[in-house]
């Protein structure tokens, strides 16, 4: 299935991207962030098991079990810092 | 403008805000604001400006879902949230938080929950420029603590 995968703060800079298409056959958060990881370099760096990274499914938070759906958007973004 | 949210590379005016707020509506007898602003220290280092990164949509999304959550918690008539974002400079007033109500007890209790739902839920990122180079600001475990109060668990800085 085709996903708009969009990185934001720390890990868009590591990535050096703020959004990419994907085409992936992964069917949860977590298979594709395995997948986006398995790419090596910046991706192995900035989404490595164990880094607080946060995920958001069509910008809703959601867990590593979500299941992927054609078409969604993910996002990958460190813990959130405002107010 | 019952209840809104509005992000913004611009500045706000408090008092018009507020005004703006209670305009017309005769059952308020309370208006409680908060305004965050940028501080020159943060963990040790002089800040000399702060860059704000959000999530367009999924800001606006997630911070009316907290309005929702406030209005079946809280007896309140009115919200506004607006959050700055781009570059900022100490002194620079950062966001600002506002709630109607008929009596003080409920617009003060709404007006805290939505700063701490806001911390720990919201997606927006801060950079500081500091004397040592630019960093992002690392989530503090105390933020989510103070959403715990409200007997949600918040796992942001976990």
């Amino acid at each position: 299935m085709k996903v708009t995968v969009r990185y934001f703060a720390a890990i868009r800079e590591a990535i050096g991207l703020g959004t990419e298409q994907v085409q992936t056959q992964s069917l949860t958060v977590a298979a594709l962030r395995e997948e986006l990881l398995s790419r090596g370099g910046a991706y192995a760096e900035a989404l490595a098991q164990g880094r607080a990274v946060r995920m958001a499914l069509d910008q809703v938070l959601c867990e590593p079990t979500t299941p992927l759906r054609e078409g969604c958007e993910l996002a990958f973004f460190p813990p959130v810092t405002g107010g | 403008m019952a209840f809104s949210v509005r992000i913004q590379t611009e500045d706000f005016d408090v008092s018009q805000e507020l005004a703006a707020l209670r305009a017309g509506d005769k059952r308020v007898g309370a208006v409680c604001s908060f305004v965050g602003t940028v501080r020159d220290r943060n963990e040790g280092s002089q800040v000399a400006s702060l860059e704000l990164e959000h999530y367009p949509g999924m800001t606006e999304k997630s911070i009316e879902g907290m309005m929702a959550q406030a209005r079946d918690r809280f007896d309140i008539h009115a919200a506004l949230v607006i959050h700055r974002v781009g570059l900022m400079q100490p002194l620079d007033q950062i966001v600002m938080v506002a709630v109607t109500s008929a009596h003080r007890g409920h617009s003060f209790q709404a007006c805290e929950f939505l700063m701490d739902y806001l911390k720990t839920q919201a997606p927006f990122w801060k950079k500081e420029l500091t004397p040592e180079g630019a960093r992002w600001v690392d989530a503090r475990v105390s933020d989510d603590q103070a959403l715990a109060r409200w007997g949600i668990q918040a796992q942001n800085a976990a």
